[in-house]
């Protein structure tokens, strides 16, 4: 099999090649260059692959990205603060509470307002919903690239529940829009608590039904074991965070490292893994699941009483009731919703931990009501360049098991 | 983040292993930001990553129009073992934009350069494949630019299909 065994070998060959049908020795280890989407029902989106191989084997991997650009990063520069939170929400459309967290956050550094606890809880509740329903879909559609259909469906069952909790506090199903700046945008209904916590006693049930379908099948361990290892250095050196990062044992987690938004107040684990496989990738993320539910029943218990969002009337809506009987809220809201708030011009780039690494927001602020810049540091645009990494030297079929397990969010890296 | 004094002590290693490496330094919400003179930002960051910030985090561009030098390239960089970010800046006028590439420090400043170049026209030197990464390979301009107007391009509807010259070819 290594007649061939590098591009340019394959580069002399191919401008010798003759037209004429003379049988030449070792066509059948030819360098075959395959083009993979960008409408593919593997990749995830309008991820576009330019393959190289050699028979099955995956020689060279060049992710192609771009399609699904929207300019959205260009676009928040043209809306007030608060309407900006809209559009950015739907970069990395299924970690929506993460995009506007991480907007609203480095929003909040700029102005130096101080988020209420009970906001910054509510947060957190919404934020690990957010990843368990990130981690599901993901499970779901890696599941059925590996051919397990029914997975598919289990887990969008329990994605639909989550969905309705969101509809339920917010009023919308995805893109909710729930995270404010200073705050989030209404407190919970009544009732709300208590379906999140038949949720946390459903979910782990659930999620030990997943494992027992796929953990000791055979196919799925198969499929995943040894393939796809790239060791720890080299993921740091691509600048790899999350789950991919930590499926290496490296237990690199903000949550953890850097506690923000009351994170350090929640006994939680990080899963490592061992060798930095598909394998490991499949079990840190469906570990994440168990403790995820177990932060949101922390943060549901310890759910501080006060105001859900700060009271800086400069920058917060006031209450509906106020705006019948007094001018200076009447006026606050006229001037917040028609210009927005001003933010004091300077710089800051706000990290937090999304459900596939490191999101960071960058916002500069030129003292207007618009931001001057917006840029989303997205974990799938830097987990992407793993891949041709990754892939090297697999089987096309393992290849799509990587990507599967990479879980680039097309919406996120293009913006 | 390093204090205040952290960051003046840093500035001040920096600028006696090379001088004028680092023209000014801010601290701002606790954050700490060098200003790099561009010809020596990549020595000045193999020194930061050498010294302790080993990983990338993120590398984006900005347009400070109608400052002038317009453009800014920023490297926020993070020590993983003392979670310590700092943020390194480096401004380059229009008219000569080039900034050397970091790649050779760390392989995961591929596509953040790429984008720097297709939205703000930055030329990043000695980077092994620079071209268009989000926009089509002939577009023209650099979207990101704070001078390049948000609407510049038709939308086509029934009303104006026949006047959008060559929808049709």
């Amino acid at each position: 099999m290594d007649a061939v065994s590098s591009v340019s070998d394959y580069r002399k060959q191919e401008e010798s090649v003759s037209l004429s049908p003379v049988e030449q020795p070792g066509t059948s280890q030819e360098l075959l260059t395959l083009n993979m989407g960008p409408h593919h029902p593997a990749t995830h989106g309008v991820l576009r692959l330019i393959v190289t191989l050699e028979g099955e084997i995956v020689r060279d991997c060049q992710p192609i990205i771009g399609y699904l650009h929207t300019g959205i990063e260009k676009t928040a520069e043209d809306k007030a603060y608060w309407k900006a939170i809209t559009i950015v929400e739907r970069m990395d459309y299924l970690a929506y509470y993460f995009n506007a967290t991480a907007f609203c956050g480095a929003v909040e550094d700029l102005l130096g307002v101080e988020v209420p606890k009970r906001a910054q809880y509510l947060r957190v509740i919404h934020l690990e919903l957010n990843r368990i329903m990130s981690h599901l879909v993901w499970l779901g559609t890696s599941a059925l690239d590996l051919g397990a259909i029914s997975m598919f469906w289990y887990c969008f069952r329990e994605r639909e529940t989550i969905l309705d909790l969101f509809e339920m506090s917010s009023g919308q199903r995805m893109h909710t829009r729930y995270v404010q700046v200073g705050g989030v945008i209404e407190d919970i209904p009544v009732g709300f608590a208590e379906k999140v916590r038949d949720f946390c006693a459903l979910m782990p049930a659930r999620a030990d039904q997943y494992t027992a379908l796929l953990d000791r099948n055979e196919i799925v361990l198969r499929r995943l074991r040894d393939i796809a290892i790239v060791d720890e250095q080299t993921l740091l050196g691509l600048g790899v965070t999350g789950p991919l990062l930590r499926a290496t044992g490296n237990p690199w987690d903000l949550r953890k490292a850097d506690p923000y938004c009351s994170y350090g107040d929640f006994d939680f684990q990080i899963p490592v893994g061992t060798v930095g496989d598909n394998y490991d990738r499949f079990k840190v993320r469906l570990a994440e699941i168990y403790e995820s539910v177990k932060i949101i029943e922390q943060a549901l218990e310890g759910l501080p009483e006060g105001p859900f969002i700060t009271e800086d009337r400069k920058i917060a809506l006031p209450p509906r009731h106020e705006l019948g009987t007094s001018m200076e809220a009447l006026i606050h809201h006229f001037k917040l919703v028609t210009e927005g708030f001003r933010v004091p011009p300077g710089e800051v780039y706000h990290p937090i931990e999304g459900p596939r690494g490191e999101l960071g927001c960058f916002v500069r602020a030129d003292g207007s009501s618009k931001p001057a810049r917006v840029h989303m540091r997205d974990p799938s645009f830097s987990n992407l360049q793993a891949l041709p990494h990754m892939v090297k030297d697999t089987y096309i079929a393992d290849m799509i098991a990587s990507l599967a397990m990479l879980d680039p969010i097309i919406g996120g890296i293009d913006r | 983040m390093p204090d205040a004094t952290g960051l003046e002590l840093i500035a001040q290693e920096l600028r006696e292993a090379e001088a004028d490496s680092v023209l000014d330094t801010l601290f701002f919400r606790d954050r700490a930001t060098l200003i790099v003179n561009p010809p020596a930002a990549h020595a000045t960051i193999e020194r930061l990553k050498a010294k302790r910030y080993g990983f990338l985090a993120s590398l984006h561009g900005v347009d400070y129009y109608p400052d002038e030098p317009r453009l800014g390239v920023i490297y926020e960089l993070l020590d993983m073992s003392s979670v310590d970010r700092i943020t390194v800046k480096v401004r380059v006028a229009t008219d000569a934009p080039e900034v050397d590439s970091v790649v050779d420090l760390w392989p995961g400043a591929h596509n953040p350069e790429r984008e720097v170049y297709d939205m703000f026209g930055v030329v990043f030197t000695g980077h092994p494949d620079l071209r268009r990464i989000l926009m089509p390979e002939d577009y023209e301009g650099h979207p990101q630019r704070r001078d390049f107007p948000i609407g510049g391009e038709p939308v086509i509807f029934t009303y104006n299909e026949n006047k959008v010259p060559g929808w049709t070819q």
